[in-house]
């Protein structure tokens, strides 16, 4: 029992890093209707230019997070213009498929430029773990869930109190109805696309210093989707809440019942909640008209 | 007079199959209000898409003819690019952004304005429409219809268009808050020199604030007329007014629909 707080507490840090990835799924689904299944190999691509600005080029590390931040920003511009766009209006399974080759595609691109190897990212955050009461969180989970939290603080101001993340909500809307307000839907595609690709790279940045970096380490974006889908895709805030329950769930069961279970416990999880809940926890909460 | 929008003999085909306009005219003189009447299903709604370019966003095409608006071709703009040079579709159904307050959902129409100056145009809808001021941080999808369709016509406000398109405002609406909506159609074509194009079901109530009528059917323009015309056509009176020659009153829905048509056609 002693165990079980610093365990949770670890937890709810990896939680807040899942969240903040699965905010991601949840902005391109909103607006786009896409499930973006290449977003665990964004993450591993935002890792990966991280890792080549600050160890490979010597950059210091703010310089590198802005640069990966901007090469992040023209990868999902790129990514929404040139796949993705061509294809909306089609059969959501076969966009779905495109998303899937692109995963693929990032997989293996990776291992070419960057090899198979595992590295470590350079360390940005203090070395000294903190100390709660007693309990020790170390220092790249705790510092990690910080930087997920603000970067998820600031996506929700920027979407409820911008005129572009108003623009942005409306087009998730109602498309149509959005370009009768002058609103440029396509242009609002790509700018989702873009706080995606940067919460994503964010992330990236994070879970490579919590772990280590390889070309599989987008992997645990299929975890993290099976969560989102747990909040109900279209709710953010759902995205958020799920990403912090499953993060509590695998380091519990990670610590109590084995490592082996930990990956499995959330799919299980989200089973049997699909089974009570259909819609997901948070999922299209339709208001009705009065 | 001089002209804002000129519609001139188009046909729409909708998925390359369905014929739903068939050389369709119509004209709107600066500072007017314009208003189409027909049957459900006779074009109305698909000539403002036309006009407003949101027609190739469902799949529809004009196949022939072609839409002036301030002497320049339309074709080929898209529809927000339209709006910002004043044009400005207000949809059926209101089609307020649900999950977005009220203001929220205002400031999104300031897309279609360059130059928008925010707190000057929100206070202006707000003198329109005080009810909105009061629920301006309430969802949109909790309002009631009437209000809806006012936050609907706020959002075109705040664009400061040259032409409005209206798509059945008073649908489904209670009649105090139609009184409201209609007072506020008058005032923003008088005040502020919007030129208006009207759909309505409701004839008398668009005969109460038009100049000017089409009367549509199955996608053409079967009759038109300055609005004191129309009301003394006896077909007008009786279909759409609601009047019978020996002044008894009875709905236009009671009537057959193949006499209508019989009656137009010939
Ligand atoms: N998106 C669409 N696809 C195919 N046919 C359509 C579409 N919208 C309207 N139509 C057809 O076009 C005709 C005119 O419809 P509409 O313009 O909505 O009429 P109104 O607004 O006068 O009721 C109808 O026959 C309708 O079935
Ligand atoms: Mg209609």
């Amino acid at each position: 029992m002693e165990f079980l707080l610093e365990v949770s507490l670890v937890g709810l840090a990896i939680g807040g890093v899942y969240a903040l990835i699965a905010v991601g799924y949840s902005l391109v689904y909103r607006t786009t209707r896409v499930v973006n299944f290449a977003h665990g190999n964004m993450m591993m691509f935002g890792a990966y230019f991280f890792f080549t600005f600050a160890a490979l080029l010597e950059l210091h590390w703010s310089i590198s997070i802005i640069l990966t931040l901007l090469c992040a920003a023209f990868f999902g511009a790129g990514i929404e213009r040139l796949l993705i766009r061509p294809m909306l209006g089609r059969p959501a399974i076969s966009i779905v498929m495109v998303t899937v080759g692109l995963a693929s595609i990032l997989h293996g691109g990776a291992q070419m430029i960057w090899s198979a190897e595992d590295f470590f990212m350079p360390q940005i955050f203090p070395d000294a773990p903190l100390v709660f009461d007693g309990m020790y969180i170390p220092s790249n989970t705790a510092y990690g869930f910080l930087v997920a939290v603000s970067a998820i603080i600031i996506l929700v101001l920027v979407f409820r109190f911008t005129r572009s993340g108003i623009a942005m909500r409306a087009t998730a809307g109602d498309q149509i109805a959005a370009s009768t307000m002058g609103i440029n839907v396509p242009s609002m595609f790509s700018l989702t696309w873009i706080y995606a690709s940067l919460t994503s790279a964010l992330a990236g940045i994070v879970v490579g210093s919590i772990t280590t970096l390889n070309p599989s380490m987008g992997i645990i974006g299929l975890s993290v989707l099976a969560v989102v889908i747990l909040g109900g895709l279209d709710s953010i805030f759902g995205a958020i809440l799920a990403g912090l329950i499953v993060g509590w769930i695998e380091a519990v069961t990670g610590f109590y019942i084995g490592a082996a279970f930990k990956d499995v416990v959330p799919f299980i999880v989200l089973l049997g909640i699909l089974i009570l809940r259909p819609y997901g926890l948070f999922g299209t909460p339709e208001i009705e008209r009065l | 007079m001089s002209t804002v929008l000129e519609v001139n003999n188009i046909q729409v085909v909708y998925q390359h199959t369905v014929q739903a306009l068939r050389g369709l005219s119509l004209s709107i003189p600066k500072g007017s209000i314009v208003t189409m009447l027909g049957a459900n299903g006779s074009g109305k709604t698909t000539t403002l898409k036309a006009i407003s370019g949101l027609l190739h966003l469902e799949n529809g095409d004009i196949t022939s003819g072609n839409i002036q608006f301030f002497g320049k071709d339309t074709r080929g703009t898209p529809p927000h690019k339209l709006v910002r040079k004043g044009l400005f579709h207000v949809m059926e159904g209101r089609r307020v952004f649900e999950e977005l307050s009220v203001e929220s959902n205002l400031i999104a129409a300031t897309y279609a304005d360059k130059e928008y100056k925010k707190n000057e145009r929100l206070e202006e809808v707000y003198s329109y429409f005080p009810r909105l001021e009061e629920r301006r941080r309430q969802s949109a999808g909790y309002l009631s219809g009437g209000e809806q369709q006012m936050l609907a016509i706020g959002r075109a406000l705040i664009a400061k268009p040259k032409v409005m398109l209206l798509d059945e405002p008073s649908l489904g609406l209670a009649p105090i808050l139609v009184n409201e909506i209609f007072e506020a159609i008058k005032r923003i074509n008088a005040e502020n020199g919007v030129s208006i194009l009207l759909v309505e079901q409701n004839a008398a109530l668009a005969f109460s604030v038009a100049n000017y009528g089409y009367i549509i059917e199955h996608g053409r323009v079967a009759l038109d007329g300055t609005i004191d015309k129309l009301s003394q056509n006896t077909d007008v009176q009786e279909f759409y007014l609601g009047i019978e020659k020996h002044g008894k009153s009875r709905s236009f829905k009671d009537v057959k629909h193949y006499r209508r048509r019989k009656r137009w056609l010939s």
